[in-house]
Parts: structure tokens; C-alpha cells; sequence
């Protein structure tokens, strides 16, 4: 059994939270026609479709689409969001199934989305801006530091054009943002569990 | 027409042509962009995947200082643009959101009312500006120059506050009035894999391929971008896609602010052309009349 956040399962957590996003509600009016799916362009390469992950909330197995590559898969293209007859905001339940996979421990070490997720948000934090150059290098180092070596003509190039600054700007406001943003995140925190996982 | 101007993070580094060519158009047309004081990451689709509160304070954050600015926010990426205007919305509809990151900005010594309004550069030159001024400053004749108009996707989905969420034609108007021929594009609104290009290569790989096979198809001679993500992987990774798929295709990518700077009399210096690449040389040899 997974940690959860207070012996709540996993598909109450899930529920609890997409009801506390604006419009997150009409979840419960999916009516399985596919239009989702159908206008996705990487479903087809999804373990689970997006049809697929409310059926599966609604069969009780949500822990099998946040093991899955389908969350991960989402490119927030906002098709089916816009295309929803039931007005299912499907690009924000992904972003949910996200945060999820990640809190309670269901992501695979070799998930390399929710690797540069992390990375993205923790330069964020320290300087309040992405630079590219720490991002994709810190990305490589961790999941292939072999495919560096195929990155180098193509980083090369943009080098010599000037368009890989290596010195990342600090904002003033950085570390008062992020103090301010823990803080809010400690108070909001319904449970004692929030400690790092993955 | 005074606006505060927050370039994102992406055109302060690797699409630094994109805010070079958006001054240098804006300038021309008489509009005054003060980039926004200190700001910070949007957040785009990463950080919300990992933390949902902390990312509308970043958003909420960039608006306040806006708010304080006592302008209304021009942004120039299709993703800053969605996020923040995701964070405007649902600050507006969820009081209990609203209040807490009124909290959290309050101890930043900020605080947001909720009235400023995102908007995109491109709606903003087609609108406030419109047809006559634009056409009053046309110096080069882009000789119906063949251009694919490519919207990506977050520049009218979800909000769909600028134009048709599927089949927007705002950018089509304005090649039209600069002297360019757009050229039809079913999929314009199609999606170009987006970070999906560092973390599923071969899917987004097929993404950008749908886009090039369609442009060459209907006679494009170029493609017009609007996302400085969408930008990168149409130009960076063309070559990847030639060999992940044996095609040969070689389709000049360029800003919409850089083809209105061409027409407006822009070197392509000054426009940040060339920095790309895949090579837009052979364009100019056939189409400008004026080369600098």
C-alpha cells in the first residue's frame, strides 16, 4: 500500500482536490463518448486514454493511470478541454493526475516528464526565472548523460548564435517569493504528509 | 498606447529574436512596452504539474506588479499568455483561491484586485493598432510571400478570448495587410508536441513532421510562428525529423514580428533572422526587394 494523505484513498484524494479546482465538478457529467480521446494528438501512444482515465476513476483503478505513461503524455494542448460536450476541463485533471503520481509515490525513477517537472520547479524557486541552459543540462545529466553527447552539434549551433546564455538571472524578489510560497503550501496542507517523495 | 511587457523566460534565452523583432515592430507602431519590474517564471505547464497553489502565486505575482504598474500586461508566448490568464480567471471565480494567495502575495507586500487584463501582442497590433497604420508603414514588398500561419495551441485554447479556439484567422489578417499570402493550413491549431520534444522525442518528432508535410503541401514557402516553443521545435529539430523519418524538408521558421519587421523596413539583423537553424537565406534571395 502506497502513502496516502490521511488513510484517505487514493481515488478520494484524487476527487477531493479536482472538486476544489474551478469547474472541476462537471467530472462527474462524463458521458464516455470519446471526443476527448478522439482529439487528443498523443493518446495514441497513451497506456490509458483520456476516456479512458474517467472510466478507470469510475472503476475504482486510478492507481493503474497514475502508474501509466498517459499523464505524462498530456502535452496541455487543450483540445479536449475545449471540446468536452460535458465542459470536463480535461487539461487541468491532468495536471492533477500529475501532482498526484508524484505525492503519493507512483511515478517511475525513468518518468523523464515528471524529472523535468521537478527540475523546472526547483530552478524556479531558487532564481524566480528558467534559464534553459541549466534546465536541459540538469535534465540530461540525470536521465541520460549519454544523449548529451548527441545534443552537442545542435547546442553548438545555438552557442555560436548566441542563443544559449550560460549565466541564469536572479530575480530581487526570489527567495521572498519563495519563502512566501512555503509557507502557503505548509498551510494548506490538509495532513501531516507532505514530506519529499520519489 | 502604453503597456507593461513581460518577455517570459524563454526570450531571454534560447528565442531572444522573438523580443528583439516584438521591440523592434512595437516601436514602430507607436507601442510603448516597460517590461514588467522584476518578474518572475510564469510557471507554464511544469510547475502546475508538480504544485497547483505555488503556481498560481507565481502567475498572481507577475499581475500584481502590473496592477501597480497601472497597466494592462502584454505578453508575447502563447503558454505565459494561458497561464496567466488561467490564475486571472480562477482568482476571480474561487474566492477561496483568491484569498489564499491574497495571503501569500500579501507577504511579498503585494497585493492583486483582479484588474489587469493579458493580452497578446498579436491581438494587440491587429486591434488597438489596425489596418491603415500598419499598412501606412509597409517599406519592403514581401511580393506575396508564401506563408503557413501555425497558432499552436495556447494561443486561443483554452480561453478562446482572442480568436476561434480551432480555427483562429487573426494572424492570417494581419500577413495579409504587410503584403505577405497565407496560404491555407488545417493545422494551424494543431499541436507541435511542445516539452514533449525533450521527454518523448519520437512522439513530438511525428507532431512537427504532421505540421512541415502539411505546409509544404500547400505551397508554403515558410511558416509564421507565434510560441517561441512552438518556434524551436519547428526550427531546431527539423534536421532530427529529416532523419528520424527520411523526409528532406527544409522550411524557413520564422516570428510573425519578424515578417512584419521585414515589411516595415527591419534588417534581418535587427529582427534576429538568421539566428535560426534551419536557413531562411534562399527566401530573401527570391522575395525582398530591399536586402540589408
Amino acid at each position: 500500500m502506497l502513502l496516502d494523505r490521511g488513510q484517505q484513498s487514493v481515488t478520494d484524494v484524487f476527487l477531493e482536490d479536482v472538486y476544489s479546482i474551478p469547474h472541476g465538478e462537471k467530472i462527474k457529467e462524463c458521458i464516455q463518448c470519446g471526443t476527448c480521446s478522439a482529439s487528443c494528438p498523443t493518446s495514441y501512444a497513451m497506456d490509458y486514454t483520456p476516456r479512458e482515465v474517467i472510466a478507470s476513476l469510475r472503476a475504482g483503478l486510478l492507481d493503474r493511470v497514475l502508474k501509466s505513461n498517459t499523464i505524462w503524455l498530456c502535452a496541455s494542448c487543450y483540445y479536449c478541454t475545449v471540446r468536452c460536450p460535458s465542459g470536463i476541463k480535461l487539461t487541468d485533471i491532468m495536471y492533477e493526475l500529475k501532482r498526484l503520481a508524484v505525492e503519493f509515490g507512483y511515478v517511475e525513477k525513468s518518468a523523464k516528464a515528471a524529472i523535468v517537472s521537478k527540475l523546472f520547479v526547483d530552478l524556479v524557486d531558487k532564481n524566480g526565472r528558467i534559464a534553459e541552459v541549466p534546465l536541459v543540462s540538469k535534465f540530461f545529466l540525470k536521465t541520460n548523460p549519454f544523449a548529451a553527447f548527441g545534443m552537442m552539434p545542435r547546442a553548438w549551433k545555438l552557442f555560436r548564435r548566441g542563443r544559449m546564455p550560460m549565466i541564469p538571472h536572479r530575480i530581487k524578489g526570489a527567495s521572498e517569493l519563495k519563502a512566501a510560497g512555503a509557507k502557503m503550501e505548509a498551510a494548506s496542507t490538509p495532513t501531516e504528509i507532505k514530506a519529499e517523495r520519489v | 498606447m502604453k503597456f507593461s511587457y513581460y518577455p517570459g523566460c524563454s526570450l531571454e534565452g534560447m528565442n531572444k529574436a522573438y523580443d528583439k523583432s516584438a521591440r523592434a515592430v512595437c516601436d514602430s507602431l507607436g507601442i510603448n512596452l516597460a517590461e514588467l519590474s522584476d518578474w518572475n517564471c510564469c510557471g507554464a505547464s511544469a510547475y502546475i504539474s508538480i504544485r497547483e497553489l505555488r503556481a498560481h502565486l507565481l502567475s498572481a505575482r507577475n499581475l500584481a506588479i502590473a496592477e501597480k504598474e497601472k497597466k494592462d500586461l502584454v505578453v508575447v508566448c502563447p503558454s505565459c499568455l494561458t497561464t496567466l490568464t488561467k490564475t486571472n480567471h480562477y482568482m476571480a471565480e474561487d474566492p477561496k483561491l483568491r484569498q489564499t494567495i491574497s495571503k501569500a502575495l500579501k507577504e511579498t507586500e503585494l497585493q492583486y484586485w483582479g484588474s489587469v487584463k493579458v493580452r497578446h501582442l498579436l491581438e494587440v497590433i491587429v486591434n488597438e493598432v489596425g489596418q491603415n497604420e500598419i499598412k501606412a508603414r509597409i517599406k519592403n514588398s514581401l511580393k506575396d510571400l508564401k506563408v503557413a500561419p501555425y497558432y499552436g495551441c495556447q494561443l486561443t485554447r483554452p480561453f478562446g478570448e482572442i480568436d476561434d479556439k480551432e480555427f483562429p484567422t487573426i494572424l492570417d489578417t494581419l500577413l495579409f495587410w504587410v503584403g505577405a499570402k497565407p496560404v491555407n493550413f488545417p493545422v494551424k491549431t494543431k499541436c507541435c508536441g511542445g516539452m514533449l520534444m525533450m521527454t518523448n522525442e519520437d512522439v513530438a518528432l511525428g507532431l512537427v513532421r504532421n505540421l512541415l508535410e502539411c505546409a509544404r503541401e500547400n505551397g508554403a514557402e515558410c511558416i509564421a510562428t507565434i510560441c517561441p516553443l512552438c518556434h524551436m521545435n519547428l526550427e531546431a529539430y527539423q534536421d532530427n525529423v529529416n532523419k528520424h523519418f527520411g523526409t528532406d524538408y527544409n522550411i524557413p521558421i520564422l516570428y510573425f514580428t519578424q515578417i512584419v519587421g521585414l515589411a516595415f523596413g527591419f534588417s534581418r539583423q535587427a529582427l534576429g533572422i538568421e539566428e535560426e537553424l534551419t536557413p531562411s537565406k534562399a527566401l530573401f534571395e527570391k522575395h525582398l526587394e530591399v536586402i540589408r
